[in-house]
This record gives structure tokens, sequence and C-alpha cells, in this order.
């Protein structure tokens, strides 16, 4: 898929979520996009990613032909473990979840709402839907960060009032980053936090669906590459 | 005893009644019952429910290997009950869709977590438990719900397999299993679930006693039917995207 051009770029997307990470966190992210939150230089921290599939500790993509052909992350991509690894079964890796030993998870979505509501599943007028893990995760896990382009294809705000697609979980979002800027669901509603670079504030607030809590003074968002 | 060793999948798959429902292990192929599922296809049991994570394979398999996509265009399937019943993606098509859509197959939507542990629960002698999962949301309309210190919880419902079809790296004579990496994944669940627990296993089936006690993933007493894998072209492996790309099939 292309990069959008206006904005950050899907990896300074994805860097930026990832800062906030904690050391000893541990991490689940979710199919597409937020798989690039795991190329962050995380430096002295040390953060354990979990997969649902029961991989707890995975590390960098495996390189091509030297592929476990037993090892795949919940996106299906051949990965490596780390020396901290584990392996568990679903149950067990669920219970993880459920249990709350997940300190953050990022997910993709269609939709985030004002409230922290979000929709990840099932596209307007699908039959069916995907949910995997995102369920699970979005009700269960301590911290719910959310990574998305700003709007659709067809220019339609994905930040809105309320979600008008099936929701995956209710007033679960912290944190949301598009490619132009960085949002917090605060309990006043969604507050602008950080602007990408070469975006105005009048952009934002022309392609978003709800009220925006914006400061007199908006930083740039932080870049590390 | 009688062996829990079979020479082949068509004798390990032989009395599969119609309107069986059974659970078939793996994710993103990685423990995917590949040659079970080839088995299934050519036997014909009819009206199955179909337990699965998904409905197809992954790009470690050639385009034409054996998935649930075989069963369903087979018309072996009255319904599924998976994590994904769409497409993820705007640009994919499951062959799922063309028959729910027609009203053939009936797609029961769960989420992955409750899935797994809604088969541990059949496993454990647990009829139901509640879970934060799916609260709020379209799947828990007109549904039971309860609160546990004042959070929403969702009643969900053991789900017992009739027959588990899942892929281990190896087993002993006596059936217990070891998994290798994320291959463990739906598999020992499933196991736990079934009435009747058939295996396809990777490695030569190795003498009682040969696996320590510790390192046992799955106990022989979940386990009942045991093939080895032939090598290919007989049996199908996964193959690196790159191999497959080349043009190595099975």
């Amino acid at each position: 898929m292309s990069e959008r051009a206006k904005g950050l770029t899907r990896q300074q997307m994805c860097d930026r979520l990832a800062m906030e990470f904690e050391d000893g966190w541990i991490a689940n992210l979710g199919v597409g996009i937020p798989t690039l939150c795991s190329n962050f230089d995380f430096g002295d921290k040390l953060v354990i990613f979990h997969s649902e599939n029961g991989v707890i500790g995975y590390g960098p993509l495996a390189a091509p032909g030297r592929e476990d052909l037993h090892l795949v992350n919940a996106g299906g991509q051949h990965v490596t473990l780390r020396p901290e690894a584990a392996i568990v079964h679903h149950a067990d890796s669920f219970a993880m979840i459920r249990g709350g030993r997940i300190d953050v998870t990022v997910l993709g979505a269609y939709e985030v709402a004002e409230n922290g509501d979000f929709a990840n599943w099932k596209m307007a007028g699908q039959q069916g839907g995907g949910i995997g893990g995102a369920m699970d995760l979005a009700a269960c896990a301590k911290h719910v960060f959310v990574a998305m382009e700003h709007t659709t294809r067809q220019g339609r705000p994905r930040l809105v009032e309320r979600c008008a697609i099936p929701v995956t979980a209710r007033g679960v979002v912290n944190l949301v980053v598009t490619n132009l800027g960085l949002f917090e669901v605060t309990r006043e509603g969604m507050a602008l936090k950080e602007i990408a670079p070469g975006v105005t504030v009048d952009e934002i607030t022309a392609s978003t669906g709800c009220r925006l809590i914006i400061p007199r003074e908006v930083p740039l968002v932080r870049i590390v590459r | 005893m009688k062996s829990k060793i079979f020479a082949g999948f068509a004798e390990a798959v032989g009395d599969i009644p119609d309107g069986a429902t059974i659970g078939f292990g793996g994710f993103a192929v990685v423990g995917m019952p590949i040659n079970l599922y080839e088995a299934l296809a050519k036997q014909g049991a009819k009206n199955l429910v179909c337990v699965s994570n998904s409905t197809r394979g992954g790009a470690t398999l050639p385009e034409d290997a054996p998935d649930m996509g075989w069963l369903i265009r087979n018309g072996q399937v009255r319904k599924v009950i998976c994590a994904f019943t769409a497409p993820t993606r705007a640009s994919q098509r499951l062959i799922l869709t063309e028959y729910v859509e027609k009203g053939l197959i009936e797609a029961e939507l769960v989420p992955q977590g409750t899935l797994a542990e809604r088969m541990r629960a059949a496993g454990a002698g647990i009829p139901a438990f509640y879970t934060p999962a799916a609260v709020g949301t379209e799947l828990a309309e007109g549904r039971e719900t309860r609160v546990f210190g004042g959070r929403e919880y969702l009643l969900e419902h053991a789900l017992p397999l009739d027959y588990a079809f899942i892929r281990a790296y190896q087993a002993d004579a006596f059936g217990n299993l070891r998994y290798r990496r994320s291959q463990r994944n739906f598999n020992p669940v499933m196991a736990m679930a079934a009435r009747v627990t058939i295996v396809e296993v990777e490695e030569e089936i190795l003498p009682v006693g040969a696996i320590d006690p510790d390192d046992v993933h799955t106990p022989g007493v979940f386990v009942h039917r045991l093939v080895k894998i032939p090598p290919p072209p007989a049996g199908w492996w996964p193959r690196r995207p790159a191999d497959l790309a080349k043009g190595a099939g099975r």
C-alpha cells in the first residue's frame, strides 16, 4: 500500500506511539500498520511483544531464506525469538490478555469516536467480519492505542462523534496517531496533542468528524526518522 | 490396548459421520492439519460444523493446498464457527463469503480468545463462563450479561467437539504430543474439547517413553489416532514463500 503524501509516514506514526511504551511493558501489535511499532529502537527499554497465537517475546522478522516454518506472529509473518521468549497455547495466550498482563495494544481502526469507542472488525455493509483477537485485546489491555490514516480513501473523517459501523469495544481508546497528528481521548473529548510537520490546524479540523480540544500552541509530532 | 497408529489419512477419517462437529487446529498454516483436510474432502462427510480460527490457508502453502475452503466448495459444510468470517482486506475474497451470501452456510463469528476458551472450558468440564470480550458490541446484542465487581461480562457457552483434527511435531505411540514453536496455538485446546482427536505427525512416531513426561504438551489421554505425514509430494508440508515462488509445490 502506498504512503500518503501528507504528514507522517506509517513508520513515523508507529514510532510516535512506540515512544510511549515503558520499560518492561508487554505489548501486542495488531496486523497492518501497528506491526511497524516493533521497528522502533527502544534503546535501554525492554519491551516484550506478545502475539495472540501464543508467541511471547518475538523479535525482528526472519531474513529471507532463514524463516522457521513453525514460527509466525499474529500477522502470519515469520519472526525470530528473543532470549526472553516463551510459547503457550491459545487459551493461555488469551488468559494473559484477559488477565490484564498486556500493558498496551496497538490496533488499526476504521473509526475512533471522541468517547473512546472504536471500530475495526467489520466494514460498512459487510457480511460477517474479521475480529481475530481485537475484542479480547481492546476490552482487557491496560492501554489501547490506535494507528490509522486520518481519513478514508474517499476523504471521510475517521475521527468521529459516534462510530457509524459496529464497534470493537466501547470507551477504551487512549491515544490515536494518524498521518496528521497525535490525539488523546480525554474525559472532555478528543484532544489534539501534537501536529505533523507541514500540516495546519485548519487542515486537521476540516478533516475531523468530531470537536477537537486544541491548545493555543500545538507542538510538532516527535520524529526519529 | 488397540494401537493409535493409523497407516494413512483415509483410514483415520473413514468413520466421520455426517453432521459431526470438527475442530481444525492451526494458525496461519502453522499447526494446520493440511493432510486431514484433504482426507476429509475425499471422504465426503456432509452437514459438518467446522470450528477454526479462519477458513483459509496462508502464504506458505501453494494456492491449491487443502484448507477449509475445499470442504466448503465440496458442499460438506453446514456451519462454520471462526474468529474470521470475512476477508480482512477489501481486495481479498473468501470462498466462505459466496456460500454465506447464498444462505448455504451459517457463519458464527467469535472473538478469538472466546473461541479458545469455549473449547478449553468444554475440555475442562465447565459448561459456560463470563468474559469481558465483546461486551457493548453487536455480538452481545440480546445475550445474557452480568456485572461482577462493577464490570459487565458476557455469558459464553462451552464448545465441545466430536472430532479434533490437529498437527504436531512429535508423538509417541500412546499419543503424547509435542509441538514446535507457534505450532501449538489452538491444537491443545481442541484436543481437550474433542471426543476423538486425530493427529497428523511430522516426525516418525516415537516409542512410548521417548518423550520425557515433563516435555509433553498434550497428554495421550486426549489423543486417539496418529498418522505420520509422508514426505512430499505424498504429504502436504508448508514451504518458504520464496521456494513456492520458484515452483516447489508440496
